[in-house]
């Protein structure tokens, strides 16, 4: 049985003139266990999802369920069952750290002291602050209190809402590896974010872009269907040089990556060579051209230009 | 059991973490009802009046005295022109101009009647018309004993004579005040009522509280109890102190008992904070359940019977009374207070308001959706 299923769910919300379509038709699964990502730019309708499947809002069309039981039917047992950490942090800011996380075992009629094994390893970290109105906390602090109060009765499946957005590297680092230890203890955990580095961290991902599904394998699946080889090119006038790469005919494709420009060539083997002839003709000077291995992003780039052609 | 005590744990925690609403819950009440009724008096006072004596004669003087001798009346010029006293009229200074033409004592005696003539300043009606008819009574009055003084006895009265005596019941010395503090009283409980509790869940569905609590299988009745009993004891407690101010302020002491005035109030209550959550359920932002309920709260308080009696409105405006809890609450509360009635009495009114209250709260009940 799989932890959660989404069966062709479509989502439209109302607005002037013609309504505003957040889900088109998903459907994917997700297996007991797994640490599964939904990837996706701000807008994508990764928060529409998630609030359809904990139960928060009603589908227009389409059927999922999670744990095996229908997020119409029985969403009373599903409120049981699932922890959802929304993107906003919302737990009550005048409140203590100890004060929410009782409250909302209390809430799932459990205790802190019934579940403390499945929190201890992230509330250690904040116990020290238990005292502190969880107001005043920093904001990986504040996603860990929420992360352990949306764990605090157990759950089989774990909803999270972009854990990870507007938290500084190095709590992003430690966030990640607390889901790698949950989901060791058996706990289902649905992830979205819209950093593509996050990606690599989840056993499965779904690529999602305007209400689609674009692409859903392992990150290594994604990465090997990339197909052609990328190319990293840089040099001093980085404007200039995307534009001339752009105007080329040997060149499939060329985005800014960072420090660099990241270039798909038409022809594997001809265009290159070529290519990199031209430019240096051009005059740009600290040339780098090097072959690189591609990134989930430079996959997200390449469906993305495919899926809007 | 347990979920619903956790929530009311939680809701006294944040309330009185919140220091600001703890000390305009205990100064609100105390100012109101201090400042209020002093200000807020019915009773006209302090009418200023200008006399034009162009007659200078006994009678007249006779007649100024009388009218200076009351509270009412506060002399501004007693001169001979009436330019000049129309010229204090002009800047607001007077009220009401009284002229006493010339040979008004001889016309008096000689002819058996005289007139007076009277401008009133109309800008402040009330003021006017009041002035004008104190005026009239004392100079009627006057007019009487002037009449006595001349007319011989005779065996009979030769004119039918009806005099009126009145006793005023529940408040023998007409106190503007005991008929104000107990409706402001009630002004103050329901503002307090639904102000704080219309704002309350809006609060957790602006910080977002409100989806983390959605997905938890709490019953959709237990999250509404656990907001109404907080701030139902709070209403009981603003009760406390209101009548133990107008105790101690004015010395009103409930004629009825005060298990009778708080056993309405619990029910009025809940009819008033089920209101407050209604809002609230409807409402998506602070901004606008503060402002739909200071809407219907002007309506309530100023159709409730406090300023101006229902009995004199018009025929639709008392229809809407009905559905009015705080018409309801501000008669009972002068009926305990003044008149001593007993939950007997207020059958009906605690019946209705009950009514109101389950409605409302159950309206409340049925439009807090988990799930949009």
């Amino acid at each position: 049985m799989n932890a959660v299923t989404a069966h062709k769910i479509r989502k439209t919300f109302p607005a002037k003139g013609k309504p505003t379509v957040a889900l088109e038709t998903i459907s994917f699964e997700v297996g007991q266990g797994e640490l599964f990502g939904i990837i996706g730019p701000d807008g994508a309708g990764k928060t529409t999802l998630f609030r359809i499947l904990t139960t928060l809002m009603l589908a227009d069309e389409g059927t999922a369920s999670v744990d095996g039981l229908d997020v119409v039917k029985d969403f009373k047992e599903i409120r049981k069952r699932v922890g959802y950490m929304p993107g906003k942090f919302s737990l009550y800011p005048d409140l203590s750290v100890e004060e929410n996380l009782r409250f909302f075992a209390t809430l799932f009629s459990t205790s802190i002291e019934e579940n403390y094994d499945l929190v201890k390893d992230i509330y250690v970290q904040i116990e020290k602050f238990k005292k502190r109105k969880a107001g005043a906390l920093s904001g990986g602090m504040k996603q860990k209190l929420a992360l352990s109060c949306a764990l605090i009765h157990k759950p089989s499946v774990l909803f999270l809402d972009e854990p990870t957005t507007g938290v500084d590297a190095v709590s992003r680092k430690e966030f990640w590896e607390l889901l790698r230890n949950l989901q060791g203890q058996g706990i289902t955990i649905v992830v979205s974010t819209p950093y593509m580095d996050e990606a690599s961290l989840c056993d499965r991902v779904a690529l999602v872009q305007e209400g689609r599904i674009m692409d859903i394998d392992s990150p290594k699946g994604i990465v090997d269907k990339f197909g052609s080889t990328l190319w990293s090119v840089k040099a001093d006038r980085m404007y200039e040089l995307m534009k001339a790469l752009r105007e080329m005919e040997d060149v499939a494709s060329c985005y800014p990556f960072g420090q660099e420009h990241h270039v798909v060539f038409k022809d594997e083997t001809a265009s290159p060579e070529k290519v990199k002839r031209s430019l240096m003709d051009q005059g740009f000077a600290d040339f780098k051209f090097h072959p690189i291995e591609a990134s989930i992003e430079d996959c997200f780039m390449k469906l993305m230009t495919s899926h809007n052609a | 059991m347990r979920v619903l005590r956790i929530l009311l744990e939680k809701e006294f925690r944040q309330i009185f973490r919140n220091p600001a609403i703890l000390r305009l819950m205990f100064m609100m009440p105390t100012v109101q009802l201090i400042v209020m009724p002093l200000a807020a008096d019915y009773e006209v006072k302090n009418v200023n009046i200008c006399v034009v004596d162009y007659d200078r004669s006994v009678y007249a003087r006779d007649l100024v005295t009388k009218i200076t001798a009351t509270d009412y009346f506060s002399l501004v010029d007693y001169g001979d022109s009436y330019p000049k006293a129309l010229e204090y009229l002009e800047h607001d200074e007077a009220d009401l101009v009284l002229q006493i033409p010339a040979n008004f004592e001889k016309d008096l005696l000689r002819e058996d009647k005289a007139t007076l003539f009277m401008s009133l300043n109309a800008i402040n009606g009330v003021k006017a018309n009041l002035g004008g008819a104190y005026l009239r009574n004392i100079i009627g009055d006057f007019n009487n004993e002037i009449r006595q003084e001349w007319i011989q006895i005779p065996r009979f009265n030769p004119m039918p004579q009806i005099e009126i005596n009145s006793t005023n019941w529940y408040n023998p010395l007409m106190n503007y005040r005991f008929f104000m503090v107990p409706g402001i009283l009630v002004i103050l409980v329901t503002m307090v009522g639904a102000f704080l509790s219309a704002l309350n869940i809006v609060k957790e569905k602006e910080i977002g509280t409100i989806e983390q609590i959605n997905v938890t299988p709490i019953r959709k009745h237990e999250f509404i109890l656990g907001k109404l009993i907080p701030f139902w004891v709070l209403g009981l407690m603003i009760l406390t102190i209101g009548l133990i101010i107008s105790w101690i302020a004015y010395g009103i002491v409930p004629a009825g008992s005060l298990l009778t005035i708080y056993s309405f109030a619990g029910v009025y209550l809940l009819a008033v904070l089920g209101m407050g959550l209604l809002v609230s359920t409807f409402a998506n932002t602070q901004q606008q359940a503060m402002l739909l309920s200071f809407f219907l709260m002007m309506i309530f308080i100023l159709l409730g019977g406090l300023y101006t009696s229902i009995d004199s409105m018009p025929r639709w405006a008392q229809v809407f009374t009905w559905f009015n809890p705080v018409s309801y609450f501000i008669e009972v509360m002068r009926m305990v207070v003044l008149k001593g009635s007993t939950l007997y009495d207020i059958r009906e009114h605690l019946g209705i308001v009950l009514l109101m209250g389950i409605v409302l709260n159950g309206f409340a009940v049925y439009n807090y959706r988990k799930r949009s």
